[in-house]
C-alpha cells in the first residue's frame, strides 16, 4: 500500500519504519525542517515498563511491546540505553502508605521484578537523597534513553529502505475519492492508500481538515525542564520518580544519557499549541524541588532549560481512530508515554492495516546506525583523526558536525543540528562555540545563525 | 592505549593568566611547562577583543586585544613554554594527571603539579533563566565578538542588550562598529554598573538604557522578534528586535573541578584555593579569572605571573622534604559575597595572592572588618558595590596568633 504519514515526532518516525519494513510504500510529511519539531523533542528520555500504566488498557500493552522492541532492536542502530533502573519515591507517611498499591498495579501489568525499598535500601542505593525519603518501590527496568538520537534511527533506516520524507511540507487539506487518498500539501498533492495521522499537537485538526471531523480535542500541556551541568550525574543513578497524582507523572529527576541530570516536567494546560515557553519562577520552583530532593544539587550549575508542549487530549488514553474503508488511522493524545510505545505503536498500526492488505515484508532490510551521542559510550573525540572540537562543554568535533550534514536526513535547522551532535548544548549554551558554528553551518540551515557579514 | 607524557607543571588554559604562569615557571628555572589550549590558537578572550586598553603594565603600551594576545604567546614560546592547542583536558585526575583529548588521539599527562587557568564566561540566557521562547539571535558577549572578529559575521541587527557591567560598553563599541544598532540596553538594577563617566557612553552613543527594567518575555518562531519589558511595578514595555545580547554576569569555568578532584567554593564559583593559589588537592593550582569574575587581562596576567612563581616554589620546597602548615579558612560574613584566597596558610614568602579580593553582595557603606575568630583585627570605611573590587592586604590576617577561622563582613 502507499501510506502516507503526516508528522515526523518519535511517533511518525516509528511508524515510517515498521510500514516501510513490513514492505509498504510510505511518504512522510513534515512542516517542520526536521524531525521531532513538536512535543518529541522535549521529554524526559524515559524508557518506561508500563508499571504504572492503567491496567488492561492499549496505552500499557503498547509500552510493552515498544520496551520490548526498542530492546531487540536497539544494538543494531547503534542506539544507547543508560541502565538506571527507576525508584518511585516515597518523602510522607501519605505517599509512603500508597507504594504498595503502586506495587500491586506493577504486577498486574505484568511488571513483576519490582521491590519495596526500606529508607535504608534506599538511601544505600542512592546516598545523595535528602534524609527525609521514607522508602521507595523500586522499577528495575525503567531505563534511560536518547530521545533524539532513537527516532531519528527509525527514520533513518525507514529511508535506507525505501521510505521518502518531506519536510517544509504542511498539510493544508485533502480528500478520499473511496479508493484512494490525495493530500494537498503546501508543497503539491500527495497520493496514498492510506493515512496515518501522528501529527501530535495538531492531530484533532488535521483530523478535522482531512476527515470532515474531529474525534478528539488535543488540550496542550506544557512542560518545562531544567537541565544540570554534568557534576549532578555522580549524584543519582537510578530515576527518581514521584508518586503519581490523577494529573501528571509529577516531577520526575533522571540522568540523561548525555551525562547530565534534568529535573522536571511541570504540568501547565495552556491553549497555544505551538508556543512553549519557559518561565523563570516555573524554572525557580523546579529547581528549588530538586535541591529538596537532592541537597546537593545546589552546588551545582544548570546548562539549559526547555520547555516542551504535550498532546494531551480531552480523555487520558491514547486516541486511535481507525477506519479503514477512509484509509484512515490517527494515532493521537499520546503523551509522556510516546517515546516508549513508539514502535508498539507502529507495530498496532501495522497490525490494523495488515487486517485490512496483508503486505510482504522486505526479505532483507538494510539496518542502519547513527551516531553515538551518549556519554556513557565510546564519543566521537574519543578516536583521533577530527580536525578539532568545536563544542568544548559537550566535546562536539567537526567530524560530527560534517557528518551529520552528509547524513541520509541532514539536520533542517539548528535545533535538529543540536540534537544530532549535542553541539552548543552544554554549559555555556554557544558561548565559545556559537560562532565556529555560524561558520560551519553556513547555507545549510532552513534559519542560520548568523545574519550576513559583518561590516 | 592513550600516550603518557611527564612534565613538571602543566596549565590547563592558554589565556593570560596560564601563559603567565608558565612563562613564571620559565624564568624561575622549571624545565618542562606545558600549557594545554583547547582552542585553536593560544590567548584567550583577548583574542576577540579588538578594543584597546590591552598591554600597558605587561609591554609597555597601549594594543588591542589580539595584539596582547600575540605577544603574550610569542613572550611564552620565547620562554621555553610547550603550548599544545587543540588539547582539551577532559579530566582532572588525583595526583597531577590529566587525561587530554587531542585531533591525534588521547593523551595522558601526569604533571608534578597543575595550574588550572580555564577562565570565566558569562552566564547564559539559561542559566539566568529568562522567560519566553527560545529563538536564535540570542548570545553573550563573548560569542558576538568571536562572531565578528574571528569569523567576520554577524548574530544580528538589532539588538536588544541586558546588563550594563563593564563588559557591555566592550560590546557596544563591537557593536557599533560592525554595523549593529542596539535598539536598548536594559539594567534590572536602578544605576549602571560601570563607573562614572563610563556610564555615560550609551546614551552618548543614542542609545536609550531602561534602568529598573528587565526582560519579562522573549517572543520568536524562529529567530528573537520582541522582547517585552517589565519594571519593578509590573509596568511593561515591548521592543522589536531580532536579538539579544545578554553581557556580564561572568561565572568561573569550573565544570572540570567540580568533577575532578577539586573543591570548588560555592561564594566565588571557582576552585576554593590558599594565598598560593593552591587547591584543596595539593597538587592542583588556580589563578585567574577561574578564581573569581573577573577582573581585567593586566590582573590575571599578574596573578599568572605570581602563582607560576608560587608553583616554582612549590616544587623546589617539595624537594627538600618540608610539609605544608595547616591552612585557616576565611568566611564570608554579613553583605560579603566573596573573598579570595579562602584560606590562608603562614608558610610561604611567595603568594600567589597577595592580597585578599572581597567582594560584596549588595552596595554597602560600613566598616570592612576582618576578625580572627571573634576579636577584630582590621577594619576599613568602606562605600562599595557588588562589581567593584575590594583588596585587604594579606599582612593584616597574618599579623598576631594564629585563629581557627577569619571572618570578613561589613559592619
Amino acid at each position: 500500500m502507499r501510506v502516507v504519514v503526516i508528522g515526523a515526532g518519535v511517533v511518525g518516525c516509528a511508524v515510517v519504519r515498521r510500514l516501510t519494513l513490513d514492505g509498504h510504500q510510505v511518504m512522510l510529511l513534515e512542516r517542520a525542517a526536521d524531525i521531532l519539531a513538536g512535543a518529541s523533542k522535549a521529554n524526559s528520555a524515559l524508557l518506561h515498563t508500563g508499571f504504572d500504566a492503567p491496567p488492561g488498557s492499549l496505552e500499557r500493552e503498547l509500552m510493552q511491546r515498544g520496551h520490548a522492541e526498542f530492546m531487540a532492536i536497539r544494538e543494531r542502530l547503534n542506539l544507547p540505553l543508560l541502565e538506571t533502573g527507576a525508584m518511585v519515591a516515597a518523602w510522607t507517611e501519605e505517599e509512603l502508605a500508597k507504594l504498595p498499591g503502586i506495587e500491586a498495579q506493577a504486577r498486574q501489568n505484568g511488571v513483576d521484578d519490582v521491590a519495596l525499598l526500606t529508607r535504608a535500601e534506599a538511601l544505600a542505593r542512592e546516598p545523595a537523597l535528602a534524609p527525609h525519603l521514607m522508602g521507595a518501590l523500586l522499577v528495575p527496568r525503567e531505563h534511560v534513553i536518547d530521545a533524539w538520537s532513537s527516532p531519528l534511527a527509525y527514520l533513518t533506516q525507514a529511508v535506507a529502505n525505501g521510505a521518502e520524507a518531506r519536510f517544509g511540507c504542511e498539510v493544508t487539506g485533502g480528500r478520499h475519492d473511496g479508493r484512494h487518498w490525495f493530500v494537498e500539501t503546501s508543497t503539491g498533492t500527495v497520493e496514498g492508500d492510506f493515512v496515518v495521522n501522528c501529527a501530535g499537537l495538531f492531530g484533532d485538526r488535521l483530523e478535522a481538515a482531512l476527515m470532515g471531523d474531529a474525534s478528539f480535542e488535543i488540550r496542550p500541556r506544557k512542560g518545562q525542564f531544567v537541565v544540570y551541568d554534568k557534576p549532578a550525574a555522580k549524584l543519582l543513578t537510578t530515576i527518581l520518580l514521584p508518586v503519581p497524582t490523577e494529573r501528571t507523572k509529577g516531577v520526575v529527576l533522571a540522568r540523561t544519557a548525555y551525562g547530565n541530570l534534568l529535573v522536571g516536567p511541570t504540568a501547565e494546560e495552556q491553549e497555544d499549541r505551538s508556543r512553549a515557553t519557559v518561565d523563570q519562577d516555573a524554572l525557580g520552583a523546579l529547581m528549588a524541588k530538586a535541591v529538596e530532593l537532592i541537597p546537593a544539587l545546589a552546588d551545582v550549575p544548570i546548562n539549559a532549560t526547555y520547555a516542551g508542549l504535550r498532546p494531551a487530549s480531552d480523555k487520558k488514553e491514547y486516541r486511535i481512530r481507525h477506519e479503514p474503508d477512509r484509509g484512515w488511522l490517527t494515532l493521537g493524545g499520546i503523551r509522556s508515554t510516546g517515546l516508549t510505545a513508539a514502535l508498539g505503536l507502529a507495530a498496532h498500526a501495522a497490525d490494523l492495516l495488515a487486517a485490512r492488505e496483508p503486505a510482504t515484508p522486505i526479505a532483507d532490510p538494510a539496518w542502519t546506525t547513527v551516531p553515538n551521542i551518549a556519554e556513557h559510550r565510546e564519543r566521537d573525540w574519543q578516536r583521533s583523526g577530527y580536525g578539532e572540537i568545536v563544542c568544548h562543554c559537550e566535546l562536539v568535533t567537526d567530524r560530527e558536525i560534517v557528518a551529520a550534514f552528509g547524513s541520509r536526513l541532514p539536520p533542517g535547522d539548528f535545533g535538529g543540528l543540536r540534537r544530532r551532535t549535542r553541539a552548543a548544548m552544554g554549559r555555556c549554551q554557544g558561548f565559545y562555540c556559537g560562532a565556529r558554528l555560524a561558520e560551519l553551518t553556513r547555507g545549510r540551515l532552513a534559519m542560520p545563525l548568523s545574519i550576513g557579514e559583518a561590516e | 592505549m592513550s600516550q603518557i607524557v611527564n612534565v613538571d607543571v602543566a596549565v590547563v588554559g592558554g589565556g593570560p593568566s596560564g601563559l603567565a604562569s608558565a612563562i613564571a615557571l620559565r624564568r624561575e628555572g622549571v624545565t618542562d611547562v606545558l600549557v594545554l589550549e583547547r582552542e585553536p590558537e593560544a590567548g584567550g578572550v583577548p583574542r576577540h577583543c579588538a578594543h584597546p586598553p590591552y598591554g600597558i603594565r605587561e609591554f609597555g603600551r597601549l594594543m588591542t586585544g589580539p595584539t596582547y594576545a600575540a605577544r603574550v604567546r610569542e613572550r611564552a614560546i620565547a620562554a621555553g613554554v610547550d603550548v599544545r592547542v587543540r588539547h582539551s583536558v577532559v579530566a582532572l585526575e588525583p595526583g597531577g594527571r590529566l587525561q587530554v583529548a587531542t585531533p591525534e588521539g588521547a593523551l595522558t599527562v601526569q604533571a608534578r603539579r597543575v595550574i588550572l587557568a580555564t577562565g570565566a564566561r558569562e552566564a547564559p540566557r539559561s542559566a539566568r533563566r529568562v522567560t519566553g521562547d527560545r529563538p536564535l539571535g540570542v548570545v553573550n558577549t563573548g560569542a558576538l565578538q568571536a562572531y565578528i572578529y574571528l569569523k567576520h559575521l554577524k548574530p544580528f541587527r538589532r539588538p536588544v542588550m541586558v546588563g550594563t557591567e563593564l563588559v557591555s560598553l566592550s560590546a557596544i563599541w563591537t557593536c557599533l562598529r560592525h554595523g549593529i544598532r542596539p535598539v536598548a540596553i536594559v539594567e534590572e538594577d536602578r544605576r549602571g554598573k560601570a563607573r562614572w563617566p563610563l556610564t555615560l557612553f550609551p546614551r552618548l552613543c543614542g542609545i536609550p538604557v531602561y534602568y529598573g527594567w528587565r526582560i519579562g518575555d522573549m517572543r520568536g518562531t524562529g529567530r528573537v522578534e520582541e522582547v517585552e519589558l517589565v519594571d519593578g511595578s509590573g509596568r511593561t514595555k515591548r521592543l522589536a528586535c531580532d536579538g539579544v545580547l545578554f553581557t556580564g554576569q561572568f561565572v568561573p569555568e569550573a565544570s572540570l573541578m567540580r568533577m575532578g578532584p577539586i573543591v570548588v567554593d560555592r561564594n566565588s564559583g571557582g576552585p576554593s584555593v590558599d594565598q598560593d593559589g593552591r587547591c584543596s588537592d595539593p597538587d592542583y593550582y588556580a589563578a585567574g579569572n577561574l578564581l573569581r569574575p573577573i577582573e581585567n587581562a593586566g590582573w590575571c596576567y599578574q596573578e599568572g605571573l605570581r602563582a607560576g612563581r608560587a608553583v616554582a616554589e612549590d616544587l623546589a620546597w617539595s624537594n627538600t622534604g618540608r610539609t605544608m602548615p595547616a591552612a585557616v579558612p576565611i568566611l564570608c560574613g554579613e553583605a560579603v559575597k566573596l573573598v579570595v584566597p579562602q584560606r590562608i596558610a603562614r608558610s610561604s614568602a611567595q603568594q600567589a595572592l597577595n592580597s585578599l579580593q572581597v567582594r560584596l553582595s549588595e552596595p554597602r557603606s560600613g566598616a570592612l572588618t576582618i576578625r580572627a575568630d571573634d576579636k577584630v583585627i582590621w577594619s576599613r570605611r568602606i562605600r562599595s558595590r557588588p562589581e567593584r573590587r575590594i583588596l585587604v592586604p594579606l599582612t593584616a590576617l597574618l599579623a598576631g596568633e594564629q585563629p581557627s577561622h577569619y571572618t570578613v563582613s561589613v559592619d
